[in-house]
């Protein structure tokens, strides 16, 4: 699965190849001119060595050569820029669609679940030829989910989701680190991506043993918790109605509108003072401590259900167009 | 006492008065030089030892030959010590005190009993810091991310961050005199436009000192706080942000690079044009370029932070600005390299330092382009890469000037010469050890292996091996000058007032210097670098 000595890492995303395109790009850009640089050093140190009678010429310099030499690598700056900007958009911008796993990472643990119920400790199975978008999120420090030969990195940090997505190309093994230091066993918070072939990850689904999807185990949770006896599928709840919520821009009482994401659920959950949905008075009790950050997964997990957009979970393949939009609807 | 034998024959700084208490007591700029010469050069050891265990442990990818929460405290301590107790104080505190005042003609500094302060409170972080170390240490990263640093990690947070925190001011007090001194202190006749561009590079390193270290004080300060008194201001369960930490450090942190690279590319300006014998090519592009790098390396900053969970378009915008502040360190190499058109050109030690730099810092600054490429910086932060990077700017870069400038003012400071060609030998030793330790670590970067890393995966290690081995050879090659300069001073050649030919005000006084450095107030009414009126270099008498 691995060499033993490689020199260049595994290329299995999409992802993959684009970054290593603007890679070898600049490799052989700084090759060009580290040897044109050193050559003239050489070339100059020789020709212009220290002889008996011959004196160096007073140069004061040249503002046409200065002008030169500080445009010319400032357009080449800007190509590599729009280059390497045009990549990060595309990493940063999950496709719709995409299956979710949410991963908890906590010392020194990686956790995660699929949509479908499947838990794992250390390894994701994923399979060939779909967008995979991860929801992280830590329970102590900030940690790291990097796997190179996606060439993904994104920091998972406590209090808060980030996300981060990849296309797998190739079957194969491949590495899952922590890049973020995050105490003693840093190093040893490592595990595998299995990036498996369709057949062989239904395989893999149908005997995993999951109780449930995410959703469903999260509307459970949404019952025992009491959260429908407020939020309530039509207009009498004393909570605002979730149905349909995910991706919508939502009106606050201050004046400001968001966009319902993960993290705003997130936010409402365990601190719901802090949004207060316009035409709702703020009597949603506290959970911050009173849900673990599974629990919170498969809550977020339901929630998303509730709006059938090709980005939400379970809904199914309904195509809703705003849902998938958060940019554009957002506003100010 | 060396330096009684190696002065008989004139009055001057060191043999003025002898005993420890003139020398702890002393306000003379260039004894205070040496004070800090001494104890940044004891830190350096300790910082390189720290790698030379850290590089052992990983020559085999299991954790074997420490802990890991050793290996943890190693780097952690290996990177606080070479930046906040060696890198930073380095050139400015040892070359740029001894020398700003005598290359603009001044007597002094403009507060010497400050200067004597700065290096007071140095030593006080320093002792602390050794403290801190004995004691248990620290395991946090020099980076001290939170909440790591302020509610899991069960080491001497709060010590680490305070001894930091103390060294801080002695590092924004020498910025202070500097740029008093550089304002108010100038020789008749020396216009800033005839400064030479070591005190250019100097003042923009001190203009960092002031702005940026009172950030990362107030920083460490509510580390501190939150660690003891639970604040909450970077944690997120009491609505704090663990990201605002990393904002504020790297405010001060990302300029601190250009504390430890501005002096130094001072020194090599000041090397090229002394042994091509011309003026430096450029002089007003290479100083503006200081201050742009000085102006610029503050708007940076979340280059650091590219996957730490910023927006997109805060990303976008520090990916933009960092490829601004590659310019002018581009316009300085180019303006080094055409220095040395239709020179007249020697290769003695300094030299080949500045080229060592030139070259190394043109590697450094070209991965620099690889990092600030958002697509290719989600791939390769964090990882070897990094480390590579920031070693390539900061020892092949910082280190590299800082030697380069020990050997070119060596014989002003000590009024002795050292061996020539076991100079140029330690050079190249240099040159090839770094390049062995760290030109690996950028194929390992991409290859992914994480930095901070005890264990490793198996396929890491023929290229980890190869690192340690280019370390052992890095530390032979430092090791060598510090053997021969302490040698010199016994038995080097005497060198005469202007060994190298070399313009400056700082050649035109007695090497070494008299207390108040010139025996009459110079008066300037000649160009910098006016390499056309200055004789041959002098030649160096044997000495005993």
């Amino acid at each position: 699965m691995f060499d033993t000595f490689p020199l260049w890492p595994a290329r299995a995303s999409t992802t993959a190849g684009s970054v290593d395109a603007l890679f070898i790009f600049l490799v052989a850009l700084s090759a060009l001119v580290s040897v044109a640089i050193f050559t003239m050093i050489v070339v100059f140190a020789a020709r212009y060595r220290r002889r008996r009678g011959v004196v160096a010429e007073p140069i004061e310099g040249s503002t046409a050569l200065e002008v030169t030499w500080s445009v010319i690598p400032l357009c080449i700056f800007v190509m590599i820029f729009v280059w390497g900007a045009v990549i990060y958009f595309k990493e940063r911008t999950p496709p719709r669609g995409a299956t979710e796993v949410y991963v908890v990472a906590k010392q020194w643990m990686w956790k995660l679940q699929h949509e479908e119920g499947q838990r794992e400790i250390n390894e994701l199975h994923v399979p060939v030829g779909r967008d995979v978008k991860m929801i992280l999120t830590s329970q102590d420090v900030i940690h790291s989910f990097f796997v190179p030969a996606f060439r993904i990195k994104q920091d998972v940090l406590p209090g808060r989701y980030t996300t981060a997505w990849f296309h797998p190309t190739k079957a194969g093994i491949y590495h899952l680190f922590c890049a973020e230091y995050c105490g003693s066993q840093h190093s040893g918070m490592i595990g595998q991506v299995v990036v498996l072939e369709p057949a062989q990850y239904q395989a893999w689904l149908s005997g995993g043993g999951a109780a449930g999807s995410m959703a469903s185990n999260g509307q459970n949770i949404f019952q025992q918790l009491g959260c429908s006896t407020c939020h309530r599928s039509d207009t009498q709840g004393r909570g605002p109605n979730l149905v349909g919520l995910f991706g919508k821009p939502v009106q606050l009482e201050d004046g400001r509108v968001v966009t319902a994401d993960e993290n705003y659920i997130r936010e409402s959950i365990l601190n719901p003072g802090a949004k207060i949905v316009r035409g709702f008075k703020p009597i949603m009790p506290v959970f911050q401590g009173l849900v673990s950050e599974e629990q919170l997964n498969l809550l977020v997990a339901y929630l998303k259900s509730l709006s059938p957009s090709p980005s939400g979970a379970a809904g199914g393949p309904t195509v809703v167009p705003s849902g998938a939009k958060p940019q554009e609807t957002k506003v100010q | 006492m060396a330096t009684a034998a190696l002065t008989a024959e004139r009055e001057n700084y060191l043999n003025q008065e002898y005993g420890i208490k003139s020398w702890l007591l002393t306000v003379d700029h260039k004894r205070i030089a040496l004070l800090y010469l001494l104890s940044i050069t004891f830190f350096f050891f300790i910082g390189g030892f720290f790698a030379l265990l850290i590089r052992l442990e990983l020559l085999t990818p299991a954790g074997d030959l420490v802990q890991a929460d050793t290996y943890n405290k190693l780097f952690t301590m290996h990177g606080q010590v070479m930046v906040f107790f060696f890198l930073i104080p380095s050139i400015p505190a040892v070359l740029g005190n001894f020398l700003v005042p005598l290359m603009i003609g001044a007597k002094d500094l403009a507060f010497p009993r400050i200067n004597l302060l700065s290096w007071y409170l140095y030593i006080i972080a320093g002792v602390l810091m050794l403290h801190c170390m004995l004691t248990g240490g620290v395991d946090t990263g020099w980076t001290f991310y939170t909440p790591f640093s302020t509610a899991f990690s069960n080491t001497k947070v709060i010590e680490a961050g305070l001894a930091i925190f103390i060294s801080g001011f002695s590092s924004i007090l020498t910025g202070l005199n500097f740029v008093v001194t550089i304002h108010r202190m100038r020789a008749p006749g020396m216009t800033w436009n005839r400064l030479p561009l070591f005190i250019w590079a100097h003042y923009a390193t001190s203009i960092i000192q002031l702005l940026g270290t009172p950030v990362i004080a107030v920083t460490l300060v509510l580390v501190v706080l939150e660690r003891a008194l639970h604040l909450g201001i970077f944690d997120p369960t009491r609505g704090g942000d663990p990201l605002l930490f990393q904002h504020l450090f790297w405010f001060y942190s990302h300029p601190a690079v250009y504390i430890m690279i501005l002096p130094a590319m001072g020194v090599v300006t000041e090397i090229v044009p002394c042994f091509a014998r011309k003026r430096i090519f450029g002089y007003q592009f290479v100083a503006m370029s200081s201050i742009g790098i000085a102006v610029l390396g503050f708007l940076v900053w979340a280059h650091h932070m590219f996957v730490a969970g910023i927006s997109l378009y805060a990303a976008l915008i520090f990916s933009a600005l960092s490829y601004l502040v590659a310019v002018p360190s581009a316009i300085k190499v180019f303006n080094w390299t055409a220095t040395m058109y239709k020179g007249s050109i020697t290769f003695s030690t300094p030299m080949l330092y500045a080229f060592g730099f030139v070259g190394l810092f043109t590697m450094g600054g070209l991965t620099g382009l690889f990092l600030a490429a958002l697509g290719i910086d989600v791939h390769v932060t964090d990882t070897y890469f990094v480390i590579a990077h920031f070693h390539y700017i900061m020892v092949g870069g910082a280190v590299m000037g800082y030697l380069g400038g020990m050997h070119f003012w060596w014989p002003k400071i000590s009024g002795r010469m050292y061996p020539e060609s076991l100079g140029r030998l330690a050079a190249l030793i240099v040159f090839l050890g770094f390049n062995l330790t760290f030109f690996p670590q950028f194929i390992l970067g991409y290859l992914g292996m994480p930095r901070r890393y005890w264990q490793y995966p198996p396929e890491f290690q023929v290229l980890n091996v190869l690192s340690t081995a280019g370390s052992t050879i890095l530390a032979v090659g430092y090791l060598l000058p510090m053997v021969y300069f302490l040698w010199s001073m016994r038995y080097g050649k005497v060198a005469p007032d202007n060994p190298w030919g070399a313009s400056g005000l700082e050649w035109m006084t007695p090497s070494p210097p008299p207390t108040f450095n010139f025996d009459a107030p110079p008066v300037v009414d000649w160009e910098a670098y006016d390499y056309e009126h200055i004789p041959a270099p002098q030649e160096a008498r044997s000495g005993g």
